[in-house]
């Protein structure tokens, strides 16, 4: 964390290097952190690689509170940043309030709209990722019983349980998917132990293939999987490599490249929502290496006809946002 | 035995433990590589240094005073309520249902309205655990701390499945009509001419929070039902053979705390945030239990302990957010706060008693 002394040390120099350089971008974690193997840290990704192939360097704060979010977000905007890229929805509501005080900066947030003319809202079709890791799952399961474990009962975990449900009962209208949350306060995104005995509990009623849409708390659930034998679906990062050949695949939201392309396109970030969905790549779901074993050239077929399909627009899969129901309940 | 002077007890005794304190936690900033100095720079320019940092602290300041009133009066029943962080959240359930539901033609009429839901919703949290005690035994420190999770829950569940705007991806509240939103300090300086604390979430409950001590004053050392209240807590088997019923005192005793603890929602969900969102009380209602502690149970002392740990949490966000200093080492040093004032206040306290009443014998002879 060289932040502070960069901003203090920036604070001072501010004033003679005004108008000289083209000003910096900024980066804000949510109250996750910034190495949280999974959302915030896909974003850090992003924009270290910038950092790497630009050589530009950029400030980053982390949050940690919410009262802290708009004095956070002005303090930034005043120190002349731009553009500033934030994750996490929670950052909606804060953003939408103060975008309108600075017009000359540029923001970016990740997985909610805000509708302001300098601001660019990235939003992720999760639902449409999950929905060919429900067909893949259900094209590995032997036993036609798979489970999902959510984080903290939140409506964009809905948003991935949904997806996942319909993807898996395309496949096997029969099949059946065993639904658990592990807990209802934040403490539920980094509780691995938690994570490893809901996914034995699902494991013990018949489930083969668990995904994990949990933050931290979806290595407990990988681990576990691994441990008794079974495959799981990791989430956001390419979770592939943390058990190889026990990882059927992950679903990958691609907010490192969202942030790269804020921290590329610097002040001339478009306003407007950008949505990263299965047609656009944006969300994926992981084949490399470690998961070649398992997916067998027939899954391949499906998922890849499931792809077209969906991006085609000839299989529209149901958006939990959209009315907070799923159709497959 | 002799006394020492009311100025030391009150005055003096906090002070060097504060010092104690504040001393510790500079060897433990050292020891993390960074300057204490510097530190306490950030923090006091931060938290004190201009009427911007004056009004998150007169906020944070607000929402302590509350708590730590709850505990206070609970504590002269000598009851232990620490479950102030679930009550404070029904509370803010309670400020959001009539915000929300009721159309209120004016500001006043609505904080009204959402001080008497706020009230209502901490108090009901609170009157469960207050019946287990009084006619079951079922020990309240328990019982409190177990319905904070139960509170989790369902704030949980009524936001995500309940009051969340369909389509909105955060489990919150919609926002409060305008008509229900309450003046910051800010604008009542702006409307004399005065730039005061612009952006900042400082707003009008803070001046009921300075009403409720007064009230929590007249209350415990004024009113009849406070003499009870007094009495219940140095000795039940006394207050009892004084005609005072057990069950009938825990009750209302647990209910003025609860709702306390409920206002305090006027401040952080009515003032800042104009919306309910998830954890939105983020620990002041356990926060509100080293305010108590520190201040004695008095009125006075809690308000100025809710202001050291005002100073504390907006000086704390200041270096979390501009050095390198991680947000963990400021609950460490709210931690030496707590150690010192609440736990080992006797190690500053006997030895001044000492000084003090050998001073006096000297004197006298």
């Amino acid at each position: 964390m060289t932040l502070t002394k960069t901003l203090l040390a920036s604070a001072a120099t501010l004033g003679l290097m005004a108008g000289v350089a083209a000003a910096e971008p900024a980066l804000i974690f949510d109250l996750g952190g910034k190495f949280d193997k999974s959302f915030n840290e896909a974003a850090y990704a992003g924009a270290e690689r910038w950092k790497a192939e630009t050589g530009g360097t950029y400030k980053e704060l982390e949050m940690q509170s919410e009262a802290q979010r708009e004095q956070a977000l002005r303090r930034l905007a005043e120190t002349g940043v731009n553009p500033i890229v934030m994750t996490g929805f929670a950052f909606g509501e804060v953003l939408n309030k103060i975008a309108g005080d600075y017009p000359d900066t540029k923001f970016v947030i990740i997985d909610t709209v805000v509708e302001q003319p300098n601001v660019q809202s990235n939003v992720f079709n999760e639902g449409e990722g999950s929905y060919l890791a429900g067909i893949m799952a259900a094209n590995a399961s032997k036993t036609g019983t798979v489970g999902f474990i959510g984080g903290m009962d939140v409506p964009l975990i809905h948003k991935f349980e949904c997806g996942f449900r319909q993807g898996f009962l395309a496949a096997k209208p029969d099949g059946k998917v065993l639904v658990n949350y592990t807990g209802t306060t934040p403490a539920a995104w980094n509780d691995p132990v938690k994570g490893g005995e809901l996914a034995k509990a699902q494991k013990s009623q018949g489930a083969d293939v668990i995904y994990a849409a949990a933050g931290g708390t979806g290595i407990g659930v990988l681990q576990a999987a691994a441990d008794e034998g079974i495959l799981s679906i990791g989430v956001d990062s390419n979770q592939n490599h943390l058990h190889p050949g026990k990882v059927l695949t992950s679903v990958v939201k691609r907010v490192d490249n969202a942030v790269y392309d804020a921290f590329k396109a610097g002040e001339a970030v478009e306003p407007g929502v950008k949505v990263w969905d299965v047609k656009s790549d944006g969300v994926v779901v992981a084949m490399d290496d470690n998961n070649k074993p398992l997916v067998t050239p027939e899954m391949t077929a499906v998922v890849e006809d499931a792809r077209t399909k969906i991006a085609s627009g000839e299989i529209v899969v149901h958006d939990y946002m959209t009315d907070n129901t799923c159709p497959v309940d | 035995m002799d006394k020492m002077p009311k100025w030391v007890d009150v005055i003096l005794t906090p002070v060097i433990s504060l010092l104690l304190a504040a001393a510790i936690s500079a060897l433990v900033i050292l020891a993390i590589g960074e300057s204490p100095w510097e530190a306490l720079k950030t923090m006091v320019t931060g938290a004190l240094g201009s009427s911007y940092g004056w009004g998150f602290t007169l906020y944070y300041t607000t929402n302590f005073i509350f708590t730590g009133l709850a505990v206070a009066v609970a504590y002269h029943a000598a009851l232990f309520n620490i479950g102030g962080e679930g009550q404070a959240g029904l509370g803010g359930l309670g400020v959001a249902l009539v915000c929300l539901f009721i159309p209120w033609p004016h500001w006043t009429l609505a904080l009204l309205g959402a001080m008497l839901g706020a009230a209502a919703f901490g108090a009901a949290w609170a009157y469960i655990p207050a019946i287990l005690q009084a006619k079951r035994g079922s020990h309240i420190v328990i019982t409190t701390i177990m319905f904070n999770f139960i509170a989790a829950a369902l704030l949980n569940w009524a936001l995500v499945r309940w009051l969340r705007p369909v389509g909105s991806m955060d489990p919150a509240s919609a926002n409060f009509p305008p008509s229900t939103h309450l003046p910051k300090i800010s604008d009542i300086f702006a409307r004399f001419g005065i730039e005061w604390g612009t952006h900042t979430p400082a707003n009008v409950t803070f001046l009921i929070a300075l009403l409720a001590c007064v009230a929590v004053w007249l209350l415990i050392w004024r009113t009849r039902l406070g003499y009870e209240i007094r009495a219940f807590g140095k000795s039940e088997t006394a207050a009892r053979y004084a005609g005072i019923s057990p069950v009938r005192i825990t009750v209302i005793t647990m209910l003025i705390s609860g709702g306390l603890a409920g206002l305090m929602a006027i401040n952080n969900v009515m003032g800042e945030a104009e919306r309910l969102v998830l954890n939105s009380v983020e620990g002041a209602g356990f926060i509100g239990i080293a305010v108590a502690l520190m201040g004695r149970n008095h009125p006075v002392g809690v308000l100025l302990a809710a202001l050291l740990f005002g100073f504390l949490y907006q000086g704390g966000g200041e270096l979390a957010l501009w050095t390198s200093i991680p947000r963990e080492l400021i609950i460490v040093i709210q931690a030496l706060v707590i150690l010192f004032t609440g736990a080992l206040d006797n190690m500053v306290r006997m030895p001044l008693e000492r000084f003090f009443t050998a001073r006096r014998l000297r004197n006298r002879a």
